[in-house]
């Protein structure tokens, strides 16, 4: 059985409510399908499922807000391997009967490692001959269980401690305290907590109050980046008369509803470099800097009502430009109009703002967490340009670099921005 | 098309970009895309809007003579005649 849950949305989203279920039990669904609409505080998202499967159970429902890991329904999985985001396998326990004949059938050793690493034997499919339970059957169990962190604490993890004043009221009010979330020192249930599970649930959170979750959801992963990594800033001056001039060639001759910005020639450029950085291209988590396969760049988008979102362009270095350019309009169009895919949330890997839209010369932007880099266009304009002891006017911009120097060094980050700015002289390559 | 109609035209594109724009706010003589917050990504669907509406072809060698909402009028009115 495979357990769905609320994936992450990014730092800035914590929680989510369900607006709607597009499955309902006993549906086959596809990796990559959409099965639910859950409201942000950005946006509404299609949530996707990560394996192939069939819908056994919907677990929560609409009108319902859950935190970010909560298991939203119970699917069967086809191919129970495909471990993904959002989902967590586990193995399905055996039919009584035989949950008891495998307990019976445990290796001495099996039973010991077991005790040692804290997992529950009777739930461990058994591999070895007639179901027997082995040790690598302990451990692979100890691992799943390692990965669903959230889950089994909330499930399995020791009695929370409950103030007496919330107990009593719990029972006046006929509430269940297992399902209360409790805001006290080390967990501890208050009073309020009581009360505030007693009160009618909250509906989604009308377009006016998006406003102010979304300036606090930006607040909160803000303050976070800024006081658990320790930035570095760098800036490169990028002449761009290449990369204009070819734009101006290709663009000329072609509808307007098939040219180029150069905003996706700066976002190839990026994809492109980071493939001799990797160290710009991954998250940050667990103390340790895990790096990305594929460049999905994060393109910052202003909402007009106010407030930004960053969702994933994919895979920008392995498509060409006319395809990142249609990408690139579909993507801004639904950010703006609130409509994003739970893909889109959770894969960036690196940022990449163009605040020289606006008109500033330079952006010193502030990492996303758990990314580790973002990279900031200035605008383009003419300047003076010295170069072999003559002087031009050029057209130029200040590309520059926030790093996470957890993860690198200015080094590294330097031939970074030397990298992009190299590539954006041959603009051909960038295609 | 007259001067009413393809100014009504060209607000309403305008609106399907900054659904809050106020016409009584916009000064004709004004760089149109400081005004209204326009990125390229935003004026690129603009013309494009205005492409597919009037079914003019606005080159790109021609941006430069559209920076206020009196030249966008008149090079619409020009093209359209």
């Amino acid at each position: 059985m495979i357990e769905f849950k609320l994936p992450s949305l990014g730092a800035d989203m914590d929680q989510g409510t369900l607006l709607e279920w597009k499955v309902s039990p006993g549906d086959t669904v596809r990796k990559g399908q959409v099965v639910a609409v859950v409201d942000t505080s950005k946006a509404a998202v299609d949530v996707e499922i990560w394996v192939d499967g069939v819908v056994r159970e919907l677990l929560v429902h609409p009108g319902e807000t859950v935190p970010t890991g909560a298991v939203l329904a119970t699917f069967d999985g086809v191919g129970e391997t495909l471990l993904a985001p959002g989902a967590t396998v586990r193995p399905a326990p055996p039919p009584p009967v035989a949950r008891i004949s495998a307990a019976h059938r445990i290796s001495p050793a099996a039973r010991k490692h077991a005790e040692e690493l804290g997992v529950d034997i009777g739930h461990i499919a058994g591999s070895g001959p007639d179901g027997g339970v082995t040790v690598e059957d302990v451990e692979r169990a100890a691992l799943a269980a390692r990965a669903a962190p959230a889950a089994t604490a909330a499930e399995a993890g020791p009695r929370r401690p409950v103030t007496p004043a919330a107990r009593k009221r719990a029972r006046e009010l006929g509430i269940d305290i297992e399902t209360v979330t409790a805001s006290g020192p080390g967990g501890a249930m208050l009073l309020e907590d009581v009360e505030r599970a007693a009160a009618p649930a909250t509906p989604a959170a009308p377009a006016k109050d998006r406003q102010s979750e979304m300036r606090r959801a930006i607040a909160a992963a803000m303050s976070r980046s800024k006081r658990e990594i320790p930035h570095y800033y760098l800036a490169e001056t990028v002449p761009m008369k290449s990369a204009l001039d070819w734009l101006t060639t290709i663009n000329t001759g072609r509808p307007v509803t098939e040219r180029l910005l150069m905003a996706v020639v700066q976002l190839k450029a990026v994809a492109l470099a980071l493939k001799k950085f990797p160290e710009m291209n991954g998250f940050y988590r667990d103390n340790t800097f895990q790096p990305a396969a594929a460049a999905h760049l994060g393109v910052a988008i202003s909402l007009r009502q106010g407030g930004l979102i960053a969702p994933a362009l994919h895979d920008v270095g392995e498509k060409p430009l006319e395809q990142l350019m249609r990408e690139l309009a579909d993507l801004v169009k639904r950010a703006r109009a609130g409509s994003l895919r739970s893909s889109e949330l959770s894969d960036p890997t690196i940022t990449v703002t163009n605040l020289g839209e606006q008109g500033v010369a330079a952006v010193y932007g502030v990492i996303y967490p758990p990314q580790v880099a973002l990279v900031g266009f200035g605008r383009i304009a003419e300047q003076p340009w010295a170069e072999k002891g003559a002087l031009s006017v050029m057209p130029a911009m200040t590309a520059s670099l926030a790093a996470d120097h957890r993860v690198s060094d200015g080094h590294r980050g330097a031939l970074f921005l030397a990298e992009l700015r190299e590539l954006l002289q041959q603009p051909e390559i960038l295609k | 098309m007259n001067e009413q109609e393809l100014r009504a035209t060209v607000i309403a594109t305008l609106k399907t970009i900054a659904p809050e724009v106020e016409e009584g706010d916009l000064r004709p003589d004004k760089p149109l895309r400081n005004q209204v917050d326009l990125d390229s990504m935003d004026w690129l669907n603009f013309l494009i809007g205005l492409h597919e509406k009037l079914k003019v072809d606005i080159p790109e060698t021609d941006y430069a003579k559209l920076v206020t909402l009196g030249d966008v009028l008149a090079y619409l009115q020009s093209k359209t005649k």
